[in-house]
């Protein structure tokens, strides 16, 4: 062990989180290969090791022959300056080595506030953080996740950018890169034949102008690069890679447990939701492999617990059949089985209750919206019948906790949709007072609301975010409305949230912003702890510009966004349509009921196998 | 139902694994040895596994003991070789046998400290630490369960002590008690920081090297 690192450990929270050396780490020979990638996680070992698709494209690199991919998470505030202090550069787990002189250097970025994180590991690793700066073919700094919808505010600093799922698309870059490095290109001949890959955005290659109030005016694709980028998805998930064999932590992380993923993309089609949007369209997995998958991670892991995973997992068709088909090993074992997002209705309640078995904790529902009205207007098909009818069973079955998630500041929200929120409160309460079976362990009914932040992408990306002081007065309101005294009121702090809906849908002008925030100490933005509006604000007025802009301006339908060149699949009139829907209070039905023509069916060469 | 002891060794990467983690990650690999640990009756069933002695994190050892409890009969042959395939690095399982003997058996334990000087080891110095542990009493202070500072003499727990000098680093082979109370051996560097600031080590690498009754053999 490096002996520097030696002697910082005692000095650090959770030293393990530093060493690697897990059961199933990859560890190769440096002679026997040719491409060394640093596989970095902007955020810490905890978060990055709980991230299934950090972990899927760990296995997916590292099983192609010649190539070591390692891991590299973001040091902890008191680990950072002791590494700056002993001057040792951000280094991979596996080999202790530092990553300034690998080959490659990916990022796998799944939310904005991330964003900070990514520049700080450049400069702890010695990197300069310009693409432009770095003009060698090595290191390639790239990046892919679903923050990347919108690669903009980091257009700066990134090479390229993979767009969608990285199974396939991750191999070709990395087997393009290794050819230009063998054949001698440069980095500008790499780039221009990079771009030609479906699926890779580099933005270097795009000149962006703006009007004189600031919009967008022109976005021009030079040297051959496309006008659109569209995202690469797994046609079928039955041939999909599945890390069966994946590193097993010696430190508790978040997720410490087998993730087991049904399926991907949602039928849903919740109009605020850029997951529900960018990752479609729908692909299951077969029951018959999603099984033998569960058996053999657990076999190999050891863990007992596993998560079946996707973004709304009572969708997954044969989701009782699958349960049924593992009740035997789970049983003989000491596994459980953990549903990660519920929804509100009998199926999910039924199913939840035979898992849960004695482990009666508490239920988590995201109505999202206080009233009918505005659940329409997002598309949210969640009916207060069906909540109240799910928590009565809960409650019979002996839960006591249930915990409700809104959103404040939605799109026409108005103050009586507030007050639904309180309202859906007490009717649980009054749900439990009529249906508990167990009265005298009492009720615990918590409400957490969020302030809605509008994701390019989405039917919502032309909404402005309510202002600050408008979101704290509808806190207050519901705060007052709120007087049961076993509900316990939540909100969600609003100065992260303003900044996420800045970055969400910002331009590449803002590079300049995250550059500056960062020399001010931003860093692990996406920790409270870290977090500072302050430094952000003075950012901004350095470089000129105005956060609001970004964040609570209207932008109109011929409006260019900044994220133009890049395409979910889902046609941006199809967003617009959706918009239109929400403002008239129409709900669309779900991808199995009918298609709507949202655009997603081409990724699969016509039709949707919902 | 059998009821085992591991001897394993826990160096390098893994001694950075707390006491918890270290459980959970034995823990995960008896499922890839075929074992099936036994659980505690009750509401909320609990594997039944502990560790001897807890190792203090960051020191490395050679006779770390583990009890468990697993459904199956047997005498634990074999058991180790199959931990090994799943252990992460710096976990090496030596042996694992029926546990006989009780842990309250368990008397000393015998511990290397290596203490690096940067500048080079102090003029006399390993004289110096020899009349030093030779004292009576040494007073430090030691952080109780409360979290309060609290005096204690660490001289009567500490059987024996010899120090050796080589290439920029002292080594200190002690014997200290192991419990009721036990002493962390780490807590030395403590006694020489306060009695002797001019032979404080830069750095002190810990590691056990035997468990001991109260006879003075193996502990095993
Ligand atoms: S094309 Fe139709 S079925 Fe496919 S994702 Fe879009 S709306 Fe759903």
């Amino acid at each position: 062990m490096d002996k520097r690192l030696e002697r910082i450990l005692p000095r650090v929270q959770k030293p393990a989180r530093y060493v690697g050396g897990e059961y199933n780490a990859v560890m190769k020979n440096k002679d026997e290969v040719d491409t060394r990638i640093a596989f970095c996680f902007p955020d810490t070992y905890e978060i990055g090791m709980s991230n299934l698709g950090m972990r899927i494209l760990y296995g997916v690199m590292n099983n192609i022959p010649g190539v070591w991919c390692e891991r590299v998470f973001a040091p902890w505030g008191d680990m950072e300056e002791e590494m700056r202090k002993a001057g040792m550069p951000l280094f991979a787990l596996e080999s202790g080595e530092p990553i300034t002189n690998f080959d490659m250097v990916a990022f796998s970025v799944g939310y904005e506030m991330a964003f900070p994180a990514i520049l700080n590991m450049l400069d702890l690793a010695g990197i300069p953080l310009h693409s432009a700066e770095r003009t060698a073919l090595t290191p390639l700094v790239f990046a892919g996740g679903t923050a990347m919808y919108n690669a903009e505010p980091m257009a700066d600093f990134l090479d390229l950018v993979s767009l969608g799922e990285g199974e396939d698309l991750t191999v070709e870059i990395v087997e393009l890169h290794r050819k230009a490095r063998r054949e001698g290109w440069t980095k500008q001949e790499f780039l221009r034949e990079a771009a030609k890959l479906p699926g890779v955005y580099v933005p270097s290659l795009y000149d962006v102008s703006y009007n004189d109030d600031g919009t967008v005016k022109e976005i021009v694709a030079r040297d051959g690069a496309p006008k659109v980028v569209t995202k690469r998805i797994v046609q079928d998930m039955d041939k999909a890679y599945f890390p069966v064999k994946t590193i097993v932590p010696s430190t508790e992380i978040v997720q410490d447990r087998v993730t087991l993923e049904l399926f991907r993309g949602c039928i849903r089609g919740c109009r605020f939701c850029q997951a529900g949007y960018v990752y479609r369209p729908v692909r299951n997995r077969s029951r018959e492999l999603c099984a033998k998958y569960c058996i053999a991670s657990c076999d190999d892991s050891g863990y007992q617990e596993v998560t079946l995973s996707s973004l709304s997992t009572s969708d997954y068709p044969p989701l009782t059949d699958l349960c049924d088909d593992l009740e035997e090993f789970c049983a003989a074992r000491h596994v459980n089985l953990s549903l990660p997002s519920l929804r509100a209705d009998n199926f999910s309640m039924n199913l939840m209750q035979r898992l849960a078995k004695g482990r009666k904790s508490g239920l988590t529902f995201a109505p999202e919206a206080g009233t009918q009205r505005l659940r329409d207007v997002i598309n949210k098909n969640v009916t207060l019948d069906d909540l109240l009818e799910s928590c009565r069973t809960a409650f019979a079955g002996g839960y006591s906790a249930v915990k409700l998630y809104f959103m404040l500041g939605l799109p026409t929200e108005t103050d009586e949709d507030v007050l639904g929120i309180a309202d859906i409160a007490a009717r649980v309460m009054h749900t439990w007072r009529e249906s508990a079976t167990n009265k005298n362990r009492g009720v615990r009914i918590t409400v957490s609301t969020s302030w809605f932040v509008p994701k390019p992408h989405t039917a919502f990306q032309w909404e402005p975010q309510i202002s600050k002081e408008e979101y704290e007065r509808r806190v207050k309101l519901l705060r007052e409305a709120i007087t049961t005294k076993t509900v316990t009121y939540n909100w969600h702090d609003s100065d992260t949230s303003f900044l996420e809906a800045v970055l969400a849908r910002g331009d590449r002008r803002l590079c300049k912003v995250m550059e500056t925030a960062w020399r001010k100490g931003a860093k692990l933005d996406a920790w409270e702890e870290y977090f500072s509006l302050d430094r952000w604000l003075e950012a901004f007025e350095e470089c000129g510009l105005d956060p609001h802009f970004y964040a609570n301006r209207v932008r109109e339908k011929d409006e260019l966004m900044p994220w133009s060149m890049i395409s979910s699949g889902v046609t941006e009139e199809y967003l617009w349509r959706e918009h239109e829907k929400a403002y008239e209070g129409i709900t669309t039905p779900d991808c199995r009921t009918h298609c709507n023509g949202c655009g997603a069916n081409k990724m699969v060469g016509g039709k949707c196998d919902v | 139902m059998s009821k085992l002891r591991l001897l394993f060794v826990k160096e390098a990467q893994a001694s950075y694994i707390s006491h918890l983690d270290l459980l959970r990650t034995i823990q995960r690999a008896f499922p890839r040895a075929g074992l099936n640990i036994s659980h505690s009756q009750g509401y909320h069933p609990h594997p039944i596994i502990s560790i001897v002695l807890p190792l203090p994190v960051g020191q490395s050892s050679d006779c770390e003991l583990l009890d468990f409890e697993v459904t199956q009969e047997t005498d634990g042959r074999g058991i180790a070789d199959k931990l090994n395939v799943g252990m992460p690095c710096g976990l090496r399982v030596l042996d694992c046998y029926e546990a006989k003997r009780p842990v309250k058996e368990l008397a000393f334990l015998q511990a290397e400290l290596e203490m690096e000087y940067d500048s080079g080891v102090p003029e006399g110095a390993a004289e110096k630490l020899r009349e030093l542990f030779a004292r009576d009493a040494l007073i430090i202070q030691k952080r109780t369960k409360r979290k309060e500072l609290a005096d204690v003499d660490i001289a009567p727990m500490i059987k024996e002590i010899s120090f050796t000098e080589k290439e920029g680093v002292i080594c200190a082979d002690v014997t200290v008690q192991a419990q009721n109370p036990g002493l962390n051996p780490a807590l030395l560097e403590k006694a020489i920081i306060k009695y002797l600031p001019e032979c404080a080590p830069n750095f002190v690498r810990v590691r056990r090297k035997r468990m001991l009754d109260a006879n003075g053999e193996d502990f095993r």
